[in-house]
This record gives structure tokens, sequence and C-alpha cells, in this order.
């Protein structure tokens, strides 16, 4: 009895009577049958997609009599779906209700197009009756449906809440006491306006929005896989991204620039650094890994994430076989691939700010001292002799089992290793040369092995030079992408298997959207495309991801599928007037954060509403804003922040905060987690050095995506782990203290008055009596305690400890 | 039911959506049936499928990819060979990691013997193994499809060759939940060196974080923070802990958010780890000849030996799934050297394990298993000719070896067979998939049940595949 009672609240009741049938029952079809029972299969001669069809196992009017009902239910013994999740008692209830009803199936909803393939709609905002509640458009969207259900939405927050929700959701940094009460005087009429605008114009509004699309990007400082090298020059992309949401770079530029940088005509190096979109995809370095499959692995995570990131569909699932459940052809997936297949990584030199200076000056010394070393040592002539020997290995594998040890290992530890080794000497880049000179020095296999004097020398030539190394102001490099045609055409890989391939294919777009059938070559064709005004999914992937940062949730609550098995929106509306604006606005992030910022639904309260409880448990309608904990780097932010620990230098290469031992130490090839000096390791959690196969556990504890693959929302547990984390961690006692600190130095005056200041500092709100009481009381426990046992905390340290573990504390309210 | 009642659930409803498999609705069934009157707990014990004979699994993870032909599956006929390439036939297809296909054979070095009544053949480097030979089943035809280490270790544990998929240990947490209230539902021991895959072995992929595996650490703390900072005792912290309890209850009646009575319920099981873990960690109470059994106070078997007692000790206290990491078995050098030093480390402390399991009566509920992410060729790698003897072998995911012992797994018995060369297998061939269907079957799971979706997929361990393998289970 309970139970149904609490299933039927499982579904938000359309408005008025009756099953919507395209609303709620077609997408149950669409994703537990059609799959076996559609346009493609069509098993035991039924289909659900199609309503001649589907009447063979429907009795309108009775649900216990239809077949339909019984297969899902399972009551003849065999239930359907055979594999997977089963329909949860709430669908079936609605799949019964809707045929008591009479099973009412809509001609038109036979062949209805999945609404994310549609064109975007310019919806003008509804009228709404309520008039004195809306304070632009977005509300209009929002209120018309709210009273479409009866509901009214919620006061707006108090302004102390507001300022903290709007500081944290812009810069991801807390108000300090003084923005606070500064705002709080502020009566103009504006003055939520002017802090938004105050906020947007920070530089730390651009480490706050770079991190979710790093995760897009699965940005990380290593290569992944079992060796996981250090990615030293991973920080520039990561920079780039920072810098280009502080410019506020319009979105069609930030993704052109990302996709093909390097195709544009008269890009600066800068730009193309942000093709390091591309080099975020992991490298396999295990020695005996073999080159073709590591490179196919790396092709088919460049086209999943160009599907998640920039159309929000699931093209990975067409790798093997056409898409189970949308228009996806398996041929599709190769043809994305095509246009990755075409390009390469290389790694690039792009001198940060006042770098060219020294590296200019330093040069001509340095050229000339390498270039007698090189000579000294004999350098070329050994390793033209070695050069021989590896590439006779290449061509003869299996004979020197020696040599074939080093082909492998230079295949794997080298990028390119055997494409520059097959490169007559005189066509080889001056950095290319290098590399492989670096790599002879470091191992110059098993011919010299044998002959110890030379082996000594060449080991001092290899020092000497290195030595000369690190004197020299070498210019900083970036991963960018490059166009590369020794590839050859790409094939499909036939069931996915890249060891059999299928039919050659030529770069293209998907067929089944608007201007899949032009043709698109380059991969700026192909960035073209996605920005296209008529491509119906772009606009609306990018808006709804915004919304799903201010609302923890977006309108489409599955923000990496678009397709037929995701959610659907639950305000297509407005999503489309979204889209809309975003083009119109010129696709600025700034502007089109400001008008949703200052919309009255987005400044609501977030407390709960017991009213709501049945009827929208999920705040999908939103009548109120939503607690939503924060991500794990802005945890980290927050407490140090309030402890004044915070070092707030923006940019610049990752850093390193204190890792206990052990932690480092489980990757197979341990790197030393050399802490980061000074008040570097104060820096942001942006900044975070992130090794893939051992992550910070911070990070780890709470959410942060592994990397390995694109993530478009972080999960949000609530584990025991964090706790012991919050508590116990060393930075986390180390911001406890430092409150603790300005709590003891910066406010005057009695426990009351210290307690209104840890407050206001902490939570950006004074405390209530039973606050005051609670923590007082604690605070004698504590002080008695400490006079037992003078090693104990001291009092303030105890109180500001359990702040930074406070719920509210480590949410967005 | 009541207004408080039901917030619990709202709040953890969401979870359970998206944990969209049948899970899911049983979860919430068993939810509303037996904690009406607590906070939702994820990891709150939970009905299998059907009834399992194995309540936990302890895997005992040899990363690397032991030697089969040294181990498990002697080969006499491979001294006709020693020396020799293979023919042609045999390895026109195949690829190796590191040696060609060409290279010569090596005969094992290894003397086997028939041990217990059922006569299973074990190598002279795992005696102890020996006395408990018909307690354990040896699987001599596994085969998997990497032959490199962290996309085997990937195939082993995630069931797939990609990464950012749940672990075996966090697909049984989410099925079964755990029967600690004290303790992490899934922990992960570590003996020494780090493996290939990393956290991927024992990560939670796309599920919910708390099903990942808790790493237990071999120095300082057992789990990362678990002590307090200096200046806090227990009395501070039990003070600090009611001091925040009643803040955020507080607050929560402000907001009435019920996310945060699962914050307060995390900030409790924080502190019972707190207590619990110490005496976990105190041996202090266990016989000296269980000690002595295990090798827990002498070298070289002291770091594996209190890995695998505190395994059994962690099963005891309701811990559903424990694995154990010992690196490395990837003996491409001096094969008959190397392998004799992780034996002499890992032998002992493994037949305690099941000894001492079967004498707590426990063996019955615990699923035990030993193996790697692949086996080693009948090949011969030499990688500087100049020291032949030092002679090891390549990776081999054609055929190769585990045993397993206890829950669900008939004992005695010696499946699937391989060629005379231990090159290909002969009878009975289990793949990965269909070992893990057994794993999960043994633990009342049905592996295509056992689902989760995830970007608009219902996602399993077993991908695409698995059977699960009858003639291992007990009747």
């Amino acid at each position: 009895m309970r139970l149904s009672i609490l299933l039927l609240c499982l579904v938000i009741p359309a408005s008025g009577a009756g099953v919507d049938f395209t609303r709620e029952v077609l997408p149950i079809f669409q994703q537990k049958c059609v799959v076996c029972h559609g346009s493609k299969q069509h098993l035991s001669g039924l289909r659900l997609d199609d309503r001649d069809s589907a009447k063979r196992v429907l009795s309108a009017g009775h649900s216990q009599q239809s077949r339909l009902i019984e297969m899902v239910k399972g009551s003849t013994g065999k239930v359907m779906p055979p594999a997977g999740a089963k329909l949860t008692d709430a669908q079936i209830e609605l799949l019964s209700r809707w045929i008591d009803e009479g099973a009412h199936w809509p001609a038109s909803a036979s062949a209805a197009r999945h609404w994310a393939w549609e064109p975007i709609q310019h919806p003008a905002a509804p009228a709404v009756k309520r008039t004195d509640w809306a304070a632009n458009e977005i509300d209009r969207f929002v209120l018309a449906r709210l009273e479409k259900e009866g509901i009214a939405p919620s006061a707006d927050a108090d302004k102390a809440t507001l300022l903290r929700r709007a500081s944290l959701d812009i810069t991801g940094l807390p108000p300090t006491p003084g923005e606070t009460a500064e705002f709080l005087a502020d009566t103009r009429p504006d003055a939520y306006a002017r802090q938004v605008d105050h906020l947007l114009a920070s530089n730390h509004y651009g480490e706050k929005w770079s991190r979710s699309w790093l995760d897009l990007a699965h940005y990380a400082d290593s290569d992944g896989f079992e060796k996981d090298l250090i990615r030293p020059w991973s920080w520039r992309y990561r920079d780039w991204v920072i810098n280009a949401f502080n410019r506020d770079m319009p979105y069609d530029r930030f993704v052109t620039l990302q996709i093909a940088g390097d195709e544009l005509p008269g890009v600066t190096p800068e730009d193309r650094v942000a093709t390091g979109f591309y080099r975020n995809t992991m490298t396999n370095r295990e020695a005996g890994v073999d080159r073709t499959e590591a490179r196919f692995d790396q092709l088919i995570d460049r086209v999943g994430t160009t599907g998640t990131v920039f159309l929000g569909i699931t093209l990975r699932c067409s790798q093997c076989h056409n898409h189970k459940y949308d228009p996806i052809q398996q041929k599709d997936f190769y043809k994305m691939l095509a246009y990755f297949n075409a390009a390469d990584e290389t790694d690039i030199e792009v001198p940060v700010p006042g770098e060219m200076g020294s590296f200019l000056r330093a040069r001509p010394d340095y050229e000339k001292k390498r270039a007698e070393l090189i000579a000294q040592y004999k350098v070329p002539e050994l390793q033209k002799v070695w050069e021989a020997d590896m590439i006779r290995t290449m061509d003869h594998p299996g004979l020197e089992l020696d040599w074939d040890f080093q082909v492998t290992e230079i295949r794997a530890g080298v990028d390119h290793g055997e494409r520059i080794l097959r490169t007559p000497a005189e066509k080889r880049s001056e950095r290319d040369a290098r590399t492989l000179t670096a790599r002879f020095l470091r191992g110059p296999g098993p011919r010299f092995g044998k002959d110890k004097e030379l082996t000594a020398k060449i080991k001092e030539a290899k020092e000497k030079l290195d030595e000369l190394d690190k004197t020299f102001p070498a210019l900083s490099m970036a991963y960018v992408m490059e166009d590369r045609s020794d590839y050859g055409p790409a094939h499909i890989a036939v069931r996915g298997d890249w060891k059999n391939p299928g039919e050659a294919v030529e770069s293209g777009v998907p067929s089944f959207l608007p201007g899949g059938e032009q043709p698109a070559k380059t991969r700026l064709d192909l960035a073209r495309w996605i920005l296209s005004p008529e491509n119906p999914l772009t606009a609306r992937v990018a808006v709804n991801r915004i919304w799903q940062e201010l609302f923890g949730r977006g309108i489409v609550s599955t923000s990496d599928d678009f397709g037929t098995q995701g959610d659907k929106p639950s305000h297509p509306e407005l999503l489309d007037w979204l889209a809309t604006e975003y083009r119109r606005v010129g696709f600025s992030n700034k502007a089109l954060i400001r008008e949703i910022v200052l919309s009255r639904t987005y400044r609501q309260a977030s407390t709960a509403r017991p009213d709501l409880d049945k009827k929208d448990p999920e705040n999908v309608l939103l009548a109120r804003q939503s607690r939503v904990r924060l991500p794990a780097e802005l945890i980290r932010d927050e407490a140090l922040s309030v402890s004044g620990l915070l070092n707030t230098d923006v940019g610049g290469p990752s850093i390193k905060p204190f890792q206990p031992v052990g932690v480092a130490e489980l990757g197979y090839s341990v790197k030393k987690w050399v802490e980061s000096p000074g008040r570097e390791k104060y820096r942001r959690g942006v900044y975070i050095h992130y090794q893939r196969t051992t992550p910070y556990p911070f990070l780890v504890n709470f959410d942060a995506p592994d990397s390995t693959l694109s993530c478009t929302r972080r999960r949000l547990s609530n584990t025991a782990l964090q706790s012991l984390d919050l508590l116990n961690d060393p930075a986390f006692f180390e911001a406890a203290q430092g409150l603790a600190n300005r709590i003891e130095s910066e406010a005057s005056g009695d426990f009351r008055s210290k307690i209104w200041f840890a407050f206001s500092i902490s939570l950006n709100r004074t405390p209530t009596e039973k606050e005051i009481a609670r923590l007082a009381s604690y605070y004698d426990t504590q002080a008695t305690l400490r006079k037992n046992d003078p090693e104990a905390i001291a009092p303030w340290v105890g109180v500001s400890r359990i702040l930074l573990n406070l719920d509210e504390f480590i949410t967005r309210e | 039911m009541d207004e408080r009642t039901f917030r619990q659930i709202s709040t953890r409803r969401k979870f359970f959506r998206e944990a969209a498999g049948g899970i899911g609705t049983i979860a919430l069934a068993q939810l509303l049936q037996a904690e009406s009157g607590s906070v939702a707990n994820p990891l709150a014990p939970r009905k299998p499928h059907f009834p399992g004979k194995a309540k936990n699994i302890i895997f005992l993870f040899q990363e690397g990819g032991p030697s089969q032909l040294d181990l498990f599956d002697p080969k006499p006929e491979l001294a006709k060979w020693d020396g020799k390439p293979l023919p042609d036939s045999l390895t026109k297809n195949l690829q190796l990691a590191f040696i060609k296909p060409t290279a010569a054979v090596l005969a094992s070095r290894r003397q086997f013997r028939k041990y217990g009544q059922s006569g299973i053949e074990i190598s002279d480097y795992m005696p102890h193994l020996g006395t408990v030979a018909d307690d354990i089943t040896v699987v001599r035809s596994m085969h998997t499809e990497a032959f490199n280490h962290h996309p085997g270790q990937l195939m082993l544990f995630a069931g797939t060759l990609q990464v950012g998929r749940p672990s075996l240990g966090s697909w049984v947490v989410y099925g079964l939940g755990s029967e600690s209230q004290n303790l992490p539902g899934f922990v992960v021991l570590s003996s020494g060196a780090g493996t290939s895959g990393g956290e991927s072995n024992f990560g939670s992929g796309f599920l919910p974080s708390t099903y990942s595996g808790t790493m237990f650490r071999g120095s300082g703390d057992p789990i990362l923070y678990l002590s307090n900072p200096p200046g806090v005792n227990q009395a501070v912290q039990r003070a600090s802990l009611d001091a925040l309890r009643d803040l955020n209850q507080e607050h929560q009646e402000k907001t009435g958010d019920r996310e945060i009575a699962s914050r307060i319920n995390s900030y409790e099981l924080a502190f019972r780890m707190q207590m619990s873990a110490p005496e976990l960690l105190d041996f202090s109470k266990e016989s000296p000849e269980t000690l002595e059994m295990y090798g827990v106070n002498k070298e070289p078997t002291k770091p594996y030996a209190t890995n695998c007692l505190l395994a059994r000790r962690l099963v005891e206290r309701g811990v559903r799934c424990v694995m154990l990491m010992h690196a490395s078995w990837d003996d491409h050098t001096n094969i008959d050297k190397k392998l004799k030093k992780n034996c002499d480390i890992t032998d002992q402390p493994v037949a305690a394990l099941i000894k001492d399991l079967k004498q707590r009566g426990l063996l019955d509920e615990t699923l035990v298993v030993w193996g790697g992410e692949f086996g080693r060729t009948p090949m011969c790698e030499i990688r500087n000719p100049s020291e032949a003897d030092n002679a090891g072998r390549d990776h081999h995911p054609v055929a190769f070896s585990m045993f397993m012992a206890g829950g669900g797994i008939k004992p005695g018995q010696t499946v699937g067979k391989t060629d005379d060369l231990c090159f290909n297998i002969e009878e009975d061939p289990i793949h990965i998939h269909d070992l893990q269907a057994t794993l999960l079957h043994c633990l009342g799971l049905e592996h295509t049940r056992l689902t989760y979706n995830y970007m608009g997929r219902d996602f399993r361990l077993t991908d695409l595949g698995g059977n699960v393998v009858k003639k291992l289970l007990k009747g």
C-alpha cells in the first residue's frame, strides 16, 4: 500500500486528467521496447512504434486483459524486456491507466520525430496570470508552467543567501563579510545586478566556469594507463580555457578553435593551444602495446567526446553497430572518425609572456655549446649506426631479441618514434632530430652496450647535454593537433574491431541531422556544421549545461544524452528560447549567465516546499531553487578562502598540495609527489595536478570525474570518506586553524561577537540564538577538555573545525 | 507513511531511479520495509536476485600474469620442444607484447605433485597450497582478450577493455550492499607495489562513488584520514561531532532538506569507522597458532599474511568484498627466481586463509578467487642474450590458470584442459566474462540483471557476454 502511494508520486502528473501518450507512454516504448519491437527489428512481428501493429497487444479499456501488461508484469512467466532493467511499478501502472482510459494513440504520434532532432523554435515568452513576479522572459516560461500546475513560486532568497549563491555560482568563491555588508546596505534597485556584473568581471569567473569545461574535455596532467607519464604542458590548454572564459570568447569561436584552430587562416600560436582539447585523450605507453590499436582507441575517444560535448549525442554507441535507439549509423561514426584520422598529435613551442627575450638572448650561446658537445662525443656517427640497427630490426622482427625490445620500446615511449627514425636525417625537423638524439643517448642499445668504455662516454655526453639544457631558458610548449595525411583513409571497423577494417569512408557529419548530406571535409567544416544555425543540438546542449550549472539540474536532466534514451526537457520552450537567445547575444556566456542569474526563478529561496513533496519532489518545475553540494574544488577553495590561506593567482603550471605518503606510491611507476613550495599549494583546486591513476584523494572523495571520458555532470555522493576527509585531512585542519586565528585576531569583544564574526566569514550570515547557545556549550566543553589535557586543540580551532564541516558550508543554497 | 519518511525516501529516490535496474526497485521496496525509521543508506544490505551460496568474496589478485606453466598446468611434453621454436601453424596469428612468435620454447623447470584425494597437480613452489588441494578448484582454461597489463586488468575487473566502467567489487556492493555498518563494503588491501590498472581495478566507474573500493593503506592510517588531527582525541572528536550534528539538524529543520540527514549519517559512520578500525587491526586476540599458520610474524610472508588475516577479519565483520593486490608476477626475465620469490611470499598465507575460513565455518559463505589478468607463454623471452640464464616468459592471454575455493564452488576439481604445449585450450574454455558471471551467480546475482543505466544504455559487468560455468558450481 505504502509502496504504491509512493510510486505514484514518481511521475509528475500531466496537466489535467488522462495519460498523455506522446509525453508519457511513447517514451517508455522508445526506451524499453523498440530496440526489438521497432522499425529495425520487429520480433514476433510486433512494433511498438506503430499504432496498428501495437493493437495486437492492447485491449483498449481493459488493461487486465492486455497482452502488453501481462508481458511487462511477467505474470505468465516470461517477462519483457527480457534483458536489462524491467519496467518499474510506476511505469506499469501508467501503461495500465493509459489502456484503461482507452489506449488513445494519436495518429501523429507514430511517426513523431524525436524532439531534439527538430529545428530549434523561437518561441515568444508565454502570457502569465500573475504579472508582478516575472523579472524577465525566462520567468514567464517557468511561471506559465507553474500556473498550469496550480503552484506558486517561492519567495526570493534573502539577500545574504542570494549573494553567496551568485558568488559561488559565478566565481566559485564565497563573498567576504565586507562584500556581504556592502550589499546588504545597498538599497539601490539594481544593487543585485551590479553585484552580478562585478562577479562576472572577476578573473575568478574563468577559474570557476573552466572547471566544468575541463570535465567535458576530460583534462588531466598525465597520460593514464600503466605508465601514466606526466604531461608537463597540459596546463597550457587549461589556461587557454580559463582565459577564453574570462575574455568571454563567444561560444562559436571557442568551439571552432578547439576543433580546428590549426586550420583557421591566420591563427596565432595561442589560438592553436585550443586544439589541446583533443590532447586530453589518454595515451597507453605500455611497452607491449600495439600502436595501431592504441591510436584507434584515441580516435574512438575523440569521436565520442565530440558527440557528447558539442552535440549531446551518444556517438560512441555506434562504434560496433548502428545505434540501437537513435538514428546514428555505424558509418556515421567512422565518417566522424575520418576527421581525426587525418589529424595527429604534435607538440609546439608557444612562449608565455616574458619568455621570448631571455630565450633569444641565450640561444646563440646554447646552440654553439650544444654543437660542440655533440661533435666532441661523435654523437652523429654513433647515432647513425644505432639508427641502422633499429631500422633493420623494424624491417626484420624476431631475429634479434634484444633489438626487438628496443623497437617495441621506442614505438611506445617516443611519440612518432618510428616515423622519426624512418625520416632521413636531413629531412627531420629540428625538434624531431633532438627527440631522437635524446632517445639514443638514453639507451644506445645492445651494440654499444658491450663496449664498457663507449657506454660510459655516451652516458657522459647525455649528462653534459642534460646539464646544458637545464641552464637554457627553453620556450614553453603546448600539446596541439595538426593535419596529417599519412594514415591513409579511415575504414569502418567491422563490429568495432580495429583488426577488421571494412569499407573505406571519407570524413562527413552524421547524415540524420540537417546539413548532413553536404560535404564537410575538414575539421573546420565539421566545426562550421556544428555551429550552423540549422543544427538543432549545439545551442540547446550548450545552454542546457549553463542552466545545469546554475540550478544543479539541466532542463534536459541527461545533459550527456539528448537522444531518445535521454530525458525529455522539462521546459522545452524555455530551452529553445535560451538557445535562440544565446545566438542573439553573440554566443556570450556572460550575457546568458547574467540573464539567468537575474531571473526571479534563479533568485528564489531553496527551502524545501512540503506542499510540493508529492507533486514535484525533484524540483523539476522550479517552484524554488535547489540546494546543491559544492564540487570538490570549490569546497577546498572555500575552506582556503575563509581561513585566509587562499592564494588567488590566476593561471600557470599545475600545483601539488600536501598529500600523504602512500597515495602516489599506488601507481605502477611511482611519480613522487613533491609538495608545491610556499603559497603555491594554497592555489585554487582547478590548478591541482591530476595524475590519472593516482588522483589527489580529496578530488576523488568529492566526486571529481576520473578524466577518462568526457563528463557532462558530476555525481554528488555523500560518504563517510568525505566526512573523514573534512574532519581530519591536514589541509582542512590547517584551514580550521587559519579560521580560528582570524576569529581571535580580527574579531574583538566577547564570545558572542566572535561567533558573529565566524558565521559572517564562513556562512555569510548571522547565527541564530540556538546556534550561539550550542556552540557556546561546545566551546565550554572544549575549554574544559583543554584544561585537563593541554595538548587538546584550542576551543576556537574546535569551533572553526565544526563550521568547516557543516553541511551548509559545503552547499550552495 | 509519515511526512518524515517520505522526505527521506524522496531525496534518495533520484539515486534509485538512476539505478534503473531491478536492484533499484528492489532496494526501494526494501528501504520502505527495513529502513522506515532511519535515513536511507546506499550500502544497506540488499536481497540478491536469488539465494546465493556465497555472501562475501575475497579476490586474491596476482598482478602481472603468474605463469600457469610453472604453477598449475604441468606440460612434460614441452621438454621435447625446449629451445626450439613452435610450429608456424600454432603461432601465425599470434600477437604478443614483446617476443616474436618464432621464439624458442622454454620447458618448465618445476616439479609437480598430485595433492589430496582429488589429486590436483601443484608445482613445488606452492607446497602449502597442496595441503588445501581438496578445498580448491583449479581452472586451466581461462582466456581473455588483452595481452597488455592495463587492458587485461580492465577486462578482468571491469569486463571491458575500456576505462571508466565499474569494477567487479563495485558491482557486487551495488547489488548486495554490505552487512557491515562500521566498515566500508568493499575494501582493497595492497602489499606494496602498485598495479598497472591502479584505481580502475577497484573504482566505481559510473556507479556512485559510494561503491568504490576503499584502499586500506599499508602504512600510516589504514584508511586515509582515519586518525584525528593532533590535539583531537576521542572525547574531542565526539564532542565536536555532537555539536556538528545538532547544528546540521538545526539547519535541516530550517531548509527541510533531507540530504542533510544523510550527511549526519555519513559523519556517524565515519566515527564508527574510527572506532572499529583499531579493533579490526588488532591481532592480539588471534591465537599464536593462527598467527603462525598465516606467517604473520616472519619474513617474507609478513605483509601478505597480514593482509590475508585481515581479509578473514573483514569478512567476519560483514564486509562484502575484499580485494588483495600483489604485484608483480610479470616475469619476463629470470622467471625461476622471481616466481619463487612471489610464491614464498604468498603461498603460505593463501593456504592459511583457506584453512582458517574453513575451520571457522566461513568458507561455505566466502568465495575465494586467486588469479591474474593473463598467463604466460610457453615460449622463452630473453631480453639480454648475454644472460641466457635469465629466461622469462611473455604475456599469454590465450590460455591460463586460476583457482577458486568456497562459496558455491565445487571443490577438488581441475577444470579445463590445454594442449600439450599449454598454448591453446582444448576443453572447457572459460572466458573472463564467464568467470564474472559465475562469481556473481555464487553471490546470488544474475549477471544480465545486475545493470546500471548510463549515457542511455544499460551496462553490466559482463558487457555482452558471460555464461555461468555450471561445472564449477556445487550442486
